[in-house]
């Protein structure tokens, strides 16, 4: 039991320091005033003068428009997301689960490939593939639909697009394990009962499918929620994000105080949606 | 399969969805090798480009700040997240597990600006620490970096390792004891060869998200630690050059021959379903 302890202390202290510590540091600068100096917030206690704590930088973004915009836009992209990639990614598995054995450990390799190679090079590739002289204007002008360059890039467009390419193949392999594993025998039971193909599929093959599609959607939606680097390559500049209000209030405005309380505010949405996701895939863990 | 619909249509779909993936990734990789000076324009095939990046400094410097950031945290991630995954999957219901749980998998789930700024504001507040201890504090930058990717790749290590783990008899190991081996022969000698593919893929995946991270690297590092990412960032927010697009070809390709390495040690003895998770 001894030696347990001790195998399990680095780790524990690792993450206390470098998890547990930064969430309640963050809590706290949320509750301190920001102020001139180097780091520029005044601590909300200290020892020689108390509690000097005050709920100024989170009341400011219930009482700040700009800030609710901000999470309510958010939220839809990361929703919009989320239902583009699904909507992509069920077609895929289910091919991928129809395929033969030995086709799909490869066809799965393919679907996770593009997310080992990295956000930047994808996104470039939309930037070179989208601005004004690129490849889908060209392609566009080619077939006589449009007479000049449309304004692809830095649109609300754009940003989607960037997003669902980059956040597919999370979408695709849950669903995919999902639809590999449910039990064949029940479809093949219904269809002798008479029940044509698609009735099959709506009745039997979608509603055994629905944890896994709740999977996928969650895995897709909650980083996109807090997504930056996306928005700000691809996106317009009026596409104010949580998670670009955050970086502009910490690095432009150095608002440190501000930006933790959006941090923690991104936080508190996004508790409900982590815990859903961790029931599930609990659940299916073994 | 005469009664599974959309047998076709799945194809189809799966078909498009790939080359959704695929396009833009294979147009990036072929038009690194354009002479154009304009990005994704053919102006004949020529390695010019790639000449160009070997001799930018600047870039080299950063990608070799950011190859050995992600050396030494994916190292560490391996340590701390296999003790971490062995823990979780092997030592029963100990007190404070759920708590250990719940921080090791954190990282996983908070959005990566929340955990930049977090991390962030404890290196702000432990340098304050330690310059009112002793006078002096170390600085931001490679080190804070590699700190928090360390911690990134824990989060990821632990996962693979306990899944392996979860999926083994735990009688292999108690019939080692049985036989009469110590607890540091049994982990040595059956523990550690039965997960050690789960620590090879957890490492390259560790050091994948350390190459490919510029949001918490922008939080914590400091002036003399931009990485390679951070500066790709930065030329990409001016638009796409013919030089990104030859590095972006270059990282690809690594990527895919980690990539290919990972599937192979993980493919020996994983299907599909195990690693998704």
């Amino acid at each position: 039991m001894m030696r347990r302890a001790l195998l399990l202390l680095p780790p524990l202290l690792w993450l206390l320091l470098l998890v547990a510590a930064p969430v309640a540091i963050l809590a706290g600068i949320a509750l301190s005033e920001s102020a001139a100096g180097v780091p520029p917030f005044r601590p909300p206690f200290t020892f020689d003068a108390g509690w000097q704590g005050t709920l100024e930088p989170l009341r400011s973004l219930v009482a700040d428009q700009y800030y609710l915009d901000a999470f309510l836009r958010s939220l839809l992209v990361a929703f919009a997301t989320a239902a583009c990639c699904l909507a992509l990614a069920y077609p895929m598995a289910l091919g991928i689960a129809a395929s033969p054995a030995r086709w799909q450990m490869p066809l799965a390799s393919l679907v996770l490939l593009p997310f080992w190679t990295g956000f930047l090079p994808r996104l470039g590739a939309w930037i070179g593939l989208l601005r004004d002289g690129g490849w889908v204007n060209r392609l566009l002008q080619a077939a006589g639909l449009t007479s000049g360059p449309l304004p692809l890039l830095y649109t609300e467009g754009a940003m989607l697009l960037g997003m669902v390419h980059a956040y597919l193949p999370f979408a695709v392999l849950p669903l995919a394990a999902t639809l590999l594993r449910r039990d064949r025998t029940v479809e093949e039971a219904a269809a002798d009962l008479g029940a044509r193909p698609w009735r099959v599929f709506c009745t039997v093959t979608l509603p055994l499918s629905l944890p896994g599609a709740l999977a996928a959607f969650l895995l897709v939606f909650i980083p996109a929620a807090g997504e930056f680097v996306i928005p700000e390559l691809l996106g317009p500049p009026e596409a104010m994000l949580v998670g670009r209000a955050l970086w502009v209030e910490f690095f432009q405005n150095r608002d440190w105080p501000l930006a933790a309380a959006l941090a923690l505010a991104l936080l508190a949405l996004l508790v409900l949606p982590i815990s859903l996701f961790q029931r599930l895939s609990g659940r299916r863990a073994p | 399969m005469r009664w599974f619909p959309g047998g076709m249509g799945s194809r189809i779909g799966l078909v498009l969805g790939l080359g959704f993936l695929w396009l833009p990734i294979l147009l990036l990789v072929g038009y690194a090798f354009s002479a154009d000076r304009i990005p994704f324009q053919w102006g004949g095939l020529s390695l010019r480009w790639f000449r160009a990046l070997a001799a930018n400094d600047r870039m080299l410097e950063a990608a070799w700040l950011s190859l050995r950031i992600a050396a030494g945290a994916a190292t560490l991630a391996v340590l701390l997240g296999g003790l971490t995954g062995w823990a979780l999957a092997r030592f029963g219901r100990f007190r404070g597990r759920a708590l250990f749980g719940l921080l090791a998998g954190a990282p996983l789930v908070l959005p990566e600006v929340v955990t930049g700024l977090s991390l962030l504001l404890l290196f702000v507040v432990l340098q304050g620490a330690a310059e009112a201890a002793f006078g002096w504090a170390p600085g931001r930058g490679a080190g804070t970096v590699l700190l928090a990717h360390a911690t990134l790749g824990l989060a990821y290590v632990a996962v693979v390792v306990q899944a392996r783990l979860a999926g083994l008899d735990p009688a292999l190991e108690e019939a080692a004891a049985d036989l009469g081996a110590g607890p540091f022969a049994v982990f040595r000698t059956v523990t550690l060869p039965l997960i050690a593919p789960a620590l090879a893929a957890g490492w390259l995946l560790a050091f994948t998200l350390s190459l490919d991270d510029v949001v918490v690297a922008s939080f914590v590092s400091g002036p003399a630690g931009t990485t390679l990412p951070m500066l790709v960032f930065s030329q990409l927010r001016m638009g796409l050059t013919p030089e990104i697009n030859a590095l972006a070809a270059m990282v690809l390709g690594l990527a895919a021959l980690l990539a290919g390495a990972a599937a192979l040690i993980l493919g020996r003895n994983g299907r599909v379903g195990d690693s998704a998770g």
